[in-house]
């Protein structure tokens, strides 16, 4: 490329197509549908299964030894009552944002480029708020009564303590999970039916003929499917902002310095979105290489997801610069001013440095580039570099902010187990499991929008000839 | 059971071993099988395990049946079986009726010997099971508070690891045995006139034992009676013939002292009247407005004690030097003290001190610690004597000690006299030289030459190895006794409950020696007193010295002595190497309670470490040797070398090694044995205690668990502690000068202290508001308080590792805070138990709410509620709340359900606790004075920590109330709360410490 070489790949304008150009819609459902019905399961899904399985094997094994011995398995203690769980529940449940707002905040805008990445999307999200939910019933001391979280009338009379944001996560983690898999679940059904209509196996036929509820396609059919979609959609659009604010709540109520920050709830949002988007783009590009999607999941869609990766970085770092202001602006010897001298200088200061690095320093400085946005390989690279610096940043939330808070005398250290290991890369294996097993028996790309969309592309193109 | 066995034809495996030789036929069989099928053997078999399983092919017998089921109903409840003393033993009846009511507890007095010395405690025994020691009200050494051992010393009674059975030459044997063999040996003995017959005792104070012992040697004229104590007041005493030419206790009376001056004495926490002295040194220094005074303590030390850290000045000095100090200061005063060596170099104000104490003269106090050689000790009694104080501040008794001989020089004459071959039987009662003698005088080697060696202690221990014989000692809650307390007083120690495991005392085994076999502990007692008091009011006596924990009017009269000192000039020592001081530790003193857990892992005063000793060392002296903390230096002394971890110590003396003695046990149990290092190997007969050690790095390092991180940061020769600034920043530890305070008692308020504005209305306490004040002024870190609530509250202990994950359960704890410079910082001991905020952040943070708030204004804790979130711990400001990551309570072990409190729940795993105020406490207290339809007495309800506090520095009461004392401290201007700035309304509040420095010293 040479020193011209910005020159030489321009922005993508409205040319780059959100679908090459020469599909019609026997092309889009046959490669599609291939993947599930015809294709012969490639050997690498079978090695990443594999490791998908050692990783789950591994969390069943971390979790009958935790439910067997106790939280004491894992490096928390007095002062830092929350370790590893509440970081990774954070982190899961922050990645699993991009699919609510892919699928329904995108839907509503109108975003037609949304369309072949909102399955996965969706399914992304879905597995993550799994992951998620796992950890705070995990991390319970006693977990075998979580439902006293629940309010149900008992016979003692006892109701959850509605002031503590635990029970609001309760609500708005368990909405959002029924919202994800109702979404998820009634925009696969056009799709089951195909699946359905085209498989030759009497079982499968039976399985996705169940789940299909009955679809045949009548324009009655699509014209409630679009009405039901819509409104899940307009359902959906506050979760995108509810949830990791309520989320966030667990610190900002707390009185710990670090916690207990007005700004936290839109900065937890975008952070959430930030993830969530690297995680999109971390599962697009092998997805559409191992399977010849590139048709369908188009330069244009990297580069539209790269973007949305640099505002909410931006959005990020803004929350980062505010919490150092406010901490120098309240004045030497408050709380805060020591909080953060004790991010940046203290036992944990190559771990801030390090989730300045992953979330501000390398995208910030790269995305803006169209020739870095367009390059694959370094976009997946910062794709991963942002998760890495997202887990960070809760990381740098719950831990450094306990590890010395009020009373010097309680200072104390958290350094991770094995277990506090096993249970993360265990959850991990979770994601990559049911992922696989996913993009292996559903289509992981939404048939019917994406027929839409050559249709409407169709349209315009014909509208231009006229 | 039917055996075809003739009767009279014993059999054995001998017998059938023989026979078969006999036996005409081939000599060898080719197994068992051939044995086996032999009619004798199968006879042999008959009689060896009477019970044929054969029998059993009908099924059991109903008869059968029923016997078991009758067993296994009777074993059952055998761990819950507790029994008390057969003969009568008497409640401390001052409020309690006479006879059991289920579910109240009972309190008898009784006391703890410790190194011989007694205690005077109160014991709280549940339907006949001891859990809980307080102090005896009554008791002089006490005055109803305890001390850390004597705290912990109901977990040594239930201790699983306690010797259980006679043991003969490392087998199990029996006390009939015991008894046959020693009628054997004492009949053998009265012909030799007890000609290498030796007894080995701990230090006596025992009227009863001490009049055993003698009528033992007048029956064996030839026997000898030998006392060594790990823990010596040797010098103590030498110090005394030095000064007066005679043995004789000193007393001090620190409530009459306006100027006290340590030289290396850690009187508040170390000695027989610590307990004591701790009260009165509070008494003398308590604040209740600007018109209050305090006395003035100088320290000269060489580690940071409990003492040092109450210090207006304190003088770090490696304790050699100590003398120099004590010479310099006679001087000042006009003793002839010899040629006064130059004082170490950095005290510069003896000029000044010698001023304030000759202001002082009649109320001033010099006292000089265990471990200073006998010199010291002579030159403080020559000050107190030159300054007026005796019969003031200090007055002299006859030797407490029923015998007080020099303990070294005794055990060197026992060891002389075996390897003279003169000791053939060796009675060894209740001590451990095997352990704790200093190496070179090889006790160990010798004890083997001797042909009968019995041994009678709590554990198998180190010398019980060595051992013939050893018998399991009876515990001082399950044994009747006697023994004096520092200033003479006697208290008749009765048991508690019967012996756990048939243990016995030393008074039952000089009885057996005596030739009075079979009389019992209580007959070897009560006989002495009914000789000692004859007459008709015996019973009375006997009933109101039992009832009362002492013996009326038996305290040692004040003993004229006159002073006749030659100070002979300082000896030159040319020592090489660094300096090592010899110390008890602070939580297991001599060693003696390795095995408590209790005391293993509470955090050791100032530094915190937790179930291990460690070479103190200063700051300054870290970095001259280039070491850190945890890494591992060899010293080595006197031939013998320890591995040592390095732990740097704010305060330190330079070039001085602190060692705390008691670890590095062989054989304590599976608690004490194997951890720290035994700081005996470094100890000689020449310095027992001060001594000198090659210092060698090692390169490797040792894992030390403490529960306060010491972060020091700063440039050389400025030096601060991180978490110590940060403390004093923040105001959670106040302190001022009387001086200050005097100008302006509100001096120590500060910017943010009140209640802040909150939404909410307050909530109305129409009755019982609870609050407690803890005063800086008085609290000395001693941790008497953190023990006691531990046992009060069945409080769990976690180990090493856990403590050095943050994991320790301890419900209050002390914190301790450096100001200034490290080589010598001012010391705050803050003690911590919870707030019981009144906007508390626990509460509105847990999702099934399993913390609320009380309507007496507690911040409760509803354990069965809890689901182990933790969320209330993340936002507890004070971190006080403790969590049971894994099952810590031991719920299998049956010696430790005794022990446990009936009225506190035993947590399980998952849930989180913190500090109640003692709910149980306040709850049985308002119970009693409902049914008696009365008020509230101020008072009357003690929290565990306040009841047993030394230095009275917990004030816990109604609020409310404006009379209470606890109103009244709240009331006082250097009344503060912590982080009130956050608006929690902490209900647990703090006085500000008072330093009164002289005003001619500027430091």
């Amino acid at each position: 490329m040479g020193a011209d070489g910005l020159q030489n790949t321009p922005p993508l304008g409205p040319k780059v197509p959100v679908l090459a150009p020469g599909h019609t819609y026997a092309t889009i459902t046959d490669k599609i549908s291939a993947i599930v019905l015809t294709q012969k399961t490639k050997k690498g899904w079978w090695a990443g299964l594999l490791v998908g399985l050692s990783l789950l094997g591994l969390l069943h094994i971390a979790i009958g030894y935790l439910l067997t011995v106790g939280v004491g398995i894992w490096g928390i203690n007095i002062p830092v009552g929350w370790g590893f769980a509440i970081v990774n529940f954070v982190w899961w449940i922050g990645i699993g944002h991009a699919g609510t707002l892919i699928s329904a905040f995108l839907l509503l805008m109108r975003q037609e480029w949304r369309q072949s990445i909102n399955r996965f999307a969706e399914a992304m999200t879905l597995f993550a708020v799994a992951c998620a939910g796992m950890f705070p019933l995990l991390h319970m001391g006693r977990p075998w009564v979580f439902y006293w979280m629940m309010p149900y009338p008992d016979t003692m009379g006892t109701w959850p303590q509605f002031r503590s944001p635990l029970v609001w996560d309760v609500f708005a983690v368990s909405t959002y999970g029924t919202i994800s898999l109702l979404f998820w679940f009634v925009g696969l059904i056009p799709d089951l039916a195909t699946l359905r209509d085209r498989s030759k196996n009497a079982i499968s036929r039976l399985i996705y003929g169940g789940l299909a509820m009955g679809w045949r396609g009548s324009a009655r059919h699509w014209h409630r499917y679009e009405m039901a979609y819509l409104l899940l959609a307009g359902l959906a659009t506050p979760l995108v902002v509810s949830v990791h604010t309520v989320v966030s709540f667990d610190f900002t109520l707390g009185v710990i310095p670090g916690w207990h920050s007005t700004i936290f709830p839109p900065y937890f949002v975008a952070g959430a979105i930030y993830s969530g988007f690297a995680m999109v783009v971390t599962l697009a590009i092998p997805l559409r290489k191992f399977y010849g999607l590139e048709d369908f999941l188009t330069m244009h869609h990297l580069d539209n997801m790269a973007k949305i990766l640099l505002a909410t970085g931006l959005i990020v770092a803004y929350g980062y610069g505010m919490e150092i202001f406010m901490a120098f602006f309240s004045g030497p010897n408050t709380y805060d001013h020591y909080m953060i001298l004790n991010r940046m200088t203290g036992p944990y200061a190559p771990m801030y440095w390090s989730l300045i690095l992953c979330n501000i320093a390398i995208p910030l400085t790269t995305l803006w580039s169209a020739k870095i946005r367009q390059n694959v390989a370094a976009l997946f690279v910062i794709s991963l570099v942002i998760q890495v610096g997202m887990w960070l940043e809760r990381f740098i939330i719950v831990i450094t902010s306990l590890h010395r808070d009020f009373m010097p005398s309680s200072w104390g250290m958290y350094y991770p187990t094995k277990w506090d290991w096993a249970v993360y890369a265990g959850t991990m294996g979770l994601f990559l499991t049911l992922f696989l097993l996913f993009i292996r028996f559903l289509p992981a790309l939404s048939i019917f929008e994406m027929r839409g969309l050559a249709h409407e592309l169709k349209e315009k193109e014909d509208g231009g000839k006229h | 059971m039917k055996s075809n066995r003739k009767p009279g034809k014993p059999l054995d495996l001998v017998q059938i071993q023989a026979k078969l030789d006999q036996s005409p036929e081939k000599r060898v069989w080719r197994g068992l099988d051939e044995l086996a099928g032999t009619p004798d053997y199968r006879d042999f078999l008959a009689t060896e395990f009477p019970h044929d399983p054969r029998a059993d092919k009908q099924g059991v017998s109903r008869r059968n049946m029923l016997k078991l089921m009758g067993a296994s109903a009777a074993l059952a409840g055998l761990t819950a079986c507790t029994k008390l003393p057969d003969q009568k033993i008497v409640p401390y009846a001052q409020q309690q009726p006479e006879n059991f009511v289920p579910g109240k507890p009972l309190f008898y007095a009784t006391a703890m010997p410790l190194a011989g010395y007694a205690t005077g405690l109160l014991v709280e025994s549940h339907m006949g099971r001891p859990t809980k020691v307080e102090g005896n009200p009554t008791h002089p050494a006490s005055l109803g508070s305890a001390n850390v051992a004597a705290q912990a010393s109901v977990l040594g009674l239930y201790d699983p690891d306690r010797a259980q059975v006679v043991i003969y030459r490392g087998r199990v044997g029996d006390w009939s045995t015991f008894l046959t063999s020693m009628d054997q040996r004492r009949s053998d003995l009265l012909e030799l006139k007890g000609s290498g017959l030796r007894i080995l005792t701990g230090t006596v104070t025992s009227p009863t034992l001490a009049e055993q012992i003698q009528s033992i040697l007048a029956q064996f004229p030839q026997a000898k009676w030998h006392q060594y104590e790990p823990l010596s007041r040797d010098t103590v005493r030498e110090g005394a013939k030095l000064a007066f030419g005679e043995y004789v206790s000193t007393v001090y009376h620190l409530d009459q002292a306006d100027v006290i001056v340590s030289l290396d004495a850690d009187f508040l926490s170390a000695g027989p009247g610590a307990v004591r002295y701790a009260r009165d040194f509070a008494d003398k220094r308590r604040i209740s407005g600007p018109e209050s005074t305090m006395s003035r303590l100088y320290v000269a030390e060489s580690t940071p004690t409990v003492t040092g850290g109450m210090a207006d000045h304190r003088a770090p000095m490696r304790a050699r030097d100590v003398e120099a100090f004590a010479r310099a200061l006679a001087l000042g005063l006009g003793i002839k003290s010899g040629d006064a060596a130059s004082p170490p170099a950095s005290v510069s104000w003896i000029p000044a001190l010698v001023r304030d104490l000759q202001n002082h003269r009649g109320t001033s106090l010099v006292i000089a610690g265990e471990q200073q050689p006998p010199i010291v000790h002579a030159l403080a009694h020559a000050i107190n004597d030159a300054l007026g104080n005796v019969g003031k501040t200090v007055h002299y008794t006859d030797p407490v000690e029923a015998n007080p001989v020099n303990g070294l020089e005794s055990l060197k004459e026992l060891v002389a006299d075996i390897e003279g071959g003169h000791v053939d039987t060796l009675f060894i009662l209740g001590v451990n030289p095997v352990y704790d003698a200093p190496p070179d005088v090889r006790f160990a080697d010798h004890l083997l030459k001797v042909k009968t060696r019995i041994h009678l202690s709590l554990y198998e221990d180190e010398t019980a190895e060595l051992c013939h014989w050893h018998v399991p000692e009876a515990h001082f809650l399950e044994s009747w006794g006697d023994a004096r307390a520092y200033d003479g007083t006697v208290t008749i120690i009765q048991p508690l409950i019967s012996p756990l495991y048939d243990g016995k005392s030393a008074y039952e085994i000089l009885a057996v020696l005596g030739g009075q076999a079979g009389s019992t502990g209580h007959d070897v007692i009560r006989g002495y007193w009914e000789r000692q008091k004859p007459g008709a009011d015996f019973e009375e006596f006997w009933q109101t010295s039992l009832n009362n924990g002492i013996v009326a009017e038996s305290a040692l009269a004040p003993k004229p002595v006159k002073l006749n000192l030659q100070v002979a000039a300082p000896a030159k020592t040319n020592a090489s190497g660094i300096e090592i001081v010899l110390r008890p530790d602070p939580s297991v003193g001599d060693g003696s309670f390795a095995n408590n857990s209790w005391l293993q892992e509470v955090p050791k005063p100032i530094t915190k470490l937790t179930w291990d000793n460690a070479a103190l060392i200063s700051p300054a002296s870290a970095r001259k040797l280039g070491v850190t903390n945890g890494e591992l230096v060899k010293l080595t002394s006197h031939g013998q070398s320890v591995e040592a971890p390095i732990w740097i110590t704010p305060g330190q003396a330079d070039d001085s090694l602190t060692l705390h003695l008691g670890y590095g046990r062989r054989r304590a149990g599976h608690v004490g044995s194997g951890i720290g290092f035994n700081a005996y190997l470094l100890a000689s007969t020449e310095s027992p205690r001060i001594g000198t050690a090659e210092f060698e790095k090692t390169g490797k390092t040792y894992p030390l668990s403490t529960t306060q991180h010491h972060h020091i940061m700063g440039k050389e020769g400025e030096e601060r502690e991180e978490e110590s600034v940060a403390a004093l920043q923040r105001k959670l530890v106040r302190g001022t000068t009387l001086e200050e305070f005097r100008k302006d008692p509100e001096v120590t308020r500060e910017e943010g202290d009140g209640n802040g504005p909150s939404m909410y209305p307050s909530f109305p306490y129409n009755g019982n508001s609870w609050g407690m004040t803890i005063d800086l002024n008085s609290c000395i870190g001693c941790n008497a308080c953190v023990v006691a609530c531990q046992s009060e509250n069945n409080i769990p202990v976690v180990g090493k590792e856990q403590v050095s994950r943050g994991r320790e359960m301890q419900w209050i704890r002390i914190d301790t805070y450096f100001e200034g410079g490290l080589e010598n910082p001012a010391m705050y001991n803050q003690a911590v138990p919870c707030m019981h905020c009144e906007n508390a952040p626990c509460e509105y943070v847990c999702p099934v709410g399993a913390t609320m708030h009380s309507p007496e204004g507690l911040n409760e804790m509803i354990y069965n509620r809890c689901v182990g979130t933790r969320y209330c711990s993340n936002n507890c400001p004070y971190k006080v709340r403790r969590f049971n990551f894994e099952l810590w309570s031991d719920w299998t072990t049956p010696s430790l359900e005794p022990l446990r409190n009936p009225d506190v729940t035993v947590r399980s795993r998952g849930v989180m606790e913190k500090c109640t105020y003692c709910i149980q406490r306040i709850n049985r207290v308002k119970i009693a004075a409902e049914k008696e339809d009365r008020e509230l007495q101020d008072g009357e309800i003690l929290t565990a920590c306040q009841q047993t506090c030394p230095a009275q520095a917990i004030v816990f009461g109604n609020i409310n109330d404006k009379g209470s004392r606890v109103a009244k401290m709240k009331a006082q201007s250097r009344n503060y709360g912590l982080l009130e700035d956050l608006n929690t309304r902490p209900r647990t509040t703090y006085l500000a410490k008072l330093r009164n420095p002289n005003p001619e010293i500027k430091e």
